[in-house]
């Protein structure tokens, strides 16, 4: 612990009601070094609000002219301590915390963390083959609605409206089928340790099927609005460029990994969840610009498909919770007038006939199953890149330490190497082009 | 706590009878220290694994640790000291290096060709209070060879009066924001790092939240007449 002077420390005056405090931000001058610089040479403070409708990121550019000569980022202002949190609960219950991360992935945040906590009680193999399956279906649901919003709020950021108009239009559409298929639009808590809280509805495949018809002809109305606009072309092409060693030095993934060449998607290159199984291509471009990676996510919502409908012809009729009911919840869930919850009819059977079956629903959901002593590492491709989840246990009920290396955290550690030497108004294009979510950023 | 498992399993639950088998390494008798027959709780003949620190045997259960290792032997000289326990867990092999090695087998790690760990995933804290080395914070680092698609762990585990870890930052430019975290969560000083300030908590923040002996907080809730604790109050079944 810390017990030096602070020198940001906050002042502070007595008064009727306790101590008052007041944050200045005095050292402001310090920064600018009391007008002795050259005068053209400007400090600007971008944000704290929602410079790019990603979420509370703040930018620090100098600035000389209309030339950013250096970009500086202040993030933590979404921290909320979602890992430290997950300390005090079940392993079960952090699901609920992590889904939270990264708000518009939630469902990948929930996968990863299941995998490594599957992978700590050693029943990898023994998870239903219809769980993994919805999993890599809502996941690449998921992906498409992710991008769409990377479509809207980035178009939003370069003035084109209808891009974003059109990109939470057909992303509604995605989330009608996510709150279909676990109850809620986002942070579904709908992937558990073990499967699933519970399985598909009925209906839902006709719905899926209406979707997979719809969506390739907007993902065609995408192009021909955006792909060969002048406008959209003369904001994107040639800015912000960044190269493949660029990428892999800063730790770059994802779309702007594979935008600058680098076919590395963990899909392909270390599969999970069986996707060494489905039929599917990596989109790339070589060009590493923020035009590329516009294209790259284009390309990417395409890819899903294919793999969505390729999980809707493999879904058969089984379990979607692993069978050992020392880790599986026994409750049956369903959707009543006020949400999700435990079926009543379960209730009634457990409390009915079977005194044991209720001490045991009890002690697992107050008390939580233990997880051998141990730490793994598990990562997946998320819209944005590799999400790993570094999970460590004691061997108690509750996670020793959760670590959520996020790809929104890694990756806005490149914007001063696509902003720098640019131009001011290709800093917002550039922040759009990493697509960070703070969510997942902050934690 | 040591993060590793298997050392100690076959004393895991055993119960043997008071005044059984004397104590020996890896192993602790009773659960409140009693001795004799005055213990009547009945578990005064439990047997409780202690955890010891060991390197898992040689050749490795997983081949891709076997070959990162014999590959590691071959390019980086006096590995012996630079590791001091390589353990394969769950598939994954961890190495344990001292900090004075750190800098250099983090080179060689991301420039031998046989090796080739291009890309630092991740690099995080963990805070074991009860570390059996006595040195509690623990510098977890998550490479990746993208050219021969493994992975490999390395550890680096300081006490809490010299919490200094030099930093990756050379060897890897990604490192910057995670040691950022690690320090300002963890208070692990990575040296050598070019503007180590805090990227979480505000910059005049004091203390490290994520260390386990810094308090959760939050407030007891009222619900339909009863009072929910802060959930760092409640009852814990660890």
């Amino acid at each position: 612990m810390t017990t030096t002077s602070q020198p940001y420390e906050a002042g502070y005056a007595e008064s009727g009601s306790g101590r008052v405090y007041t944050v200045t931000g005095g050292d402001w001058e310090d920064v600018l070094g009391h007008g002795e610089q050259d005068a053209e040479r400007i400090v600007v403070n971008m944000g704290p609000q929602h410079p790019s409708t990603h979420g509370v990121l703040r930018l620090v550019l100098e600035i000389e002219g209309e030339t950013v000569t250096e970009t500086r980022l202040v993030i933590g202002y979404l921290h909320t301590g979602i890992e430290k949190s997950c300390e005090y609960r079940t392993w079960t219950q952090a699901v609920t915390f992590l889904t939270r991360a990264d708000y518009l992935s939630p469902l990948y945040n929930e996968t990863a963390y299941c995998l490594s906590v599957e992978r700590l009680l050693g029943i990898t193999d023994e998870i239903p083959e219809r769980a993994t399956v919805i999993r890599v279906l809502v996941m690449e649901l998921q992906r498409i609605a992710s991008h769409l919003v990377w479509l809207a709020t980035g178009g939003m950021e370069l003035g084109a409206t209808t891009a974003m108009i059109f990109g939470f239009r057909e992303r509604e559409k995605v989330l009608d089928l996510l709150e279909l298929i676990t109850g809620l639009r986002m942070n579904h808590a709908f992937v558990r340790p073990g499967g699933l809280a519970q399985d598909l509805p009925d209906g839902v495949e006709r719905a899926i099927r209406e979707f997979l018809v719809d969506m390739p002809k907007r993902i065609q109305e995408y192009h021909r609005l955006l792909t060969g606009q002048p406008i959209w072309k003369a904001r994107m092409v040639d800015v912000n460029i960044l190269d493949a060693a660029g990428c892999i030095a800063l730790g770059v993934t994802g779309p702007v990994l594979r935008a600058a060449g680098l076919p590395w998607d963990l899909r392909k290159t270390m599969p999970y969840c069986g996707y060494e199984t489905y039929e599917f291509d990596v989109p790339t471009e070589l060009e590493g610009d923020s035009f590329a990676r516009y294209l790259v996510r284009l390309n990417e919502m395409g890819e899903s498909l294919k793999i969505v409908e390729q999980c809707l012809d493999r879904l058969r009729p089984g379990p979607v919770m692993v069978a050992d009911k020392k880790i599986a919840w026994p409750a049956q869930l369903s959707i009543g007038s006020d949400g999700m919850g435990n079926s009543l009819e379960h209730i009634r059977k457990i409390m009915g006939t079977s005194m044991e079956a209720l001490i045991h629903h009890f002690k697992l959901v107050t008390e939580g199953f233990r997880v051998p002593a141990g730490q793994v590492y598990t990562q997946l491709e998320s819209p944005r890149g590799e999400l790993g989840y570094h999970v460590v246990s004691d061997g108690g009920t509750r996670p020793f330490r959760v670590h959520v290396r996020d790809p929104s955290f890694v990756n806005l550690q490149a914007v001063p190497a696509l902003t720098e030497g640019g131009q001011v108004a290709d800093v917002i294009v550039g922040v759009a082009s990493v697509d960070p979510v703070l969510g997942g950023v902050d934690r | 706590m040591s993060g590793e498992r298997g050392q100690a399993q076959d004393a895991a639950g055993e119960l043997v009878a008071a005044g059984g088998p004397a104590r020996g390494p890896g192993q602790r008798q009773d659960a409140f220290g009693a001795g004799g027959t005055g213990d009547t709780s009945g578990f005064g003949g439990l047997v409780a694994p202690v955890p010891v620190l060991t390197s898992s045997e040689r050749p490795f259960a997983d081949a891709d640790a076997n070959t990162v290792y014999d590959a590691l032997e071959r390019v980086f000289p006096r590995l012996g000291e630079a590791v001091e326990r390589a353990v394969v867990d769950r598939g994954e092999l961890t190495l344990h290096v001292r900090r004075e090695a750190l800098l250099a087998l983090g080179q060689t790690l991301r420039d031998d060709p046989g090796l080739r760990f291009e890309l630092l995933s991740s690099l995080s804290g963990v805070d074991y209070p009860d570390d059996l080395t006595g040195r509690r914070l623990h510098s977890v680092v998550h490479l990746t060879s993208m050219t021969h698609r493994r992975r490999l762990r390395v550890e680096v585990s300081v006490g809490d009066d010299d919490p200094t870890v030099p930093s990756l930052t050379s060897v890897w430019p990604t490192a910057d924001w995670h040691e950022r975290e690690a320090y300002d969560l963890f208070g692990i000083v990575y040296t050598g790092h070019p503007g180590l300030t805090r990227i979480m908590m505000p910059d005049d923040w004091i203390g490290h939240p994520q260390r386990k002996d810094y308090p959760l907080g939050g407030i007891p809730v009222d619900y339909k007449g009863a009072t929910v604790p802060p959930p760092d109050e409640r009852r814990s079944y660890s």
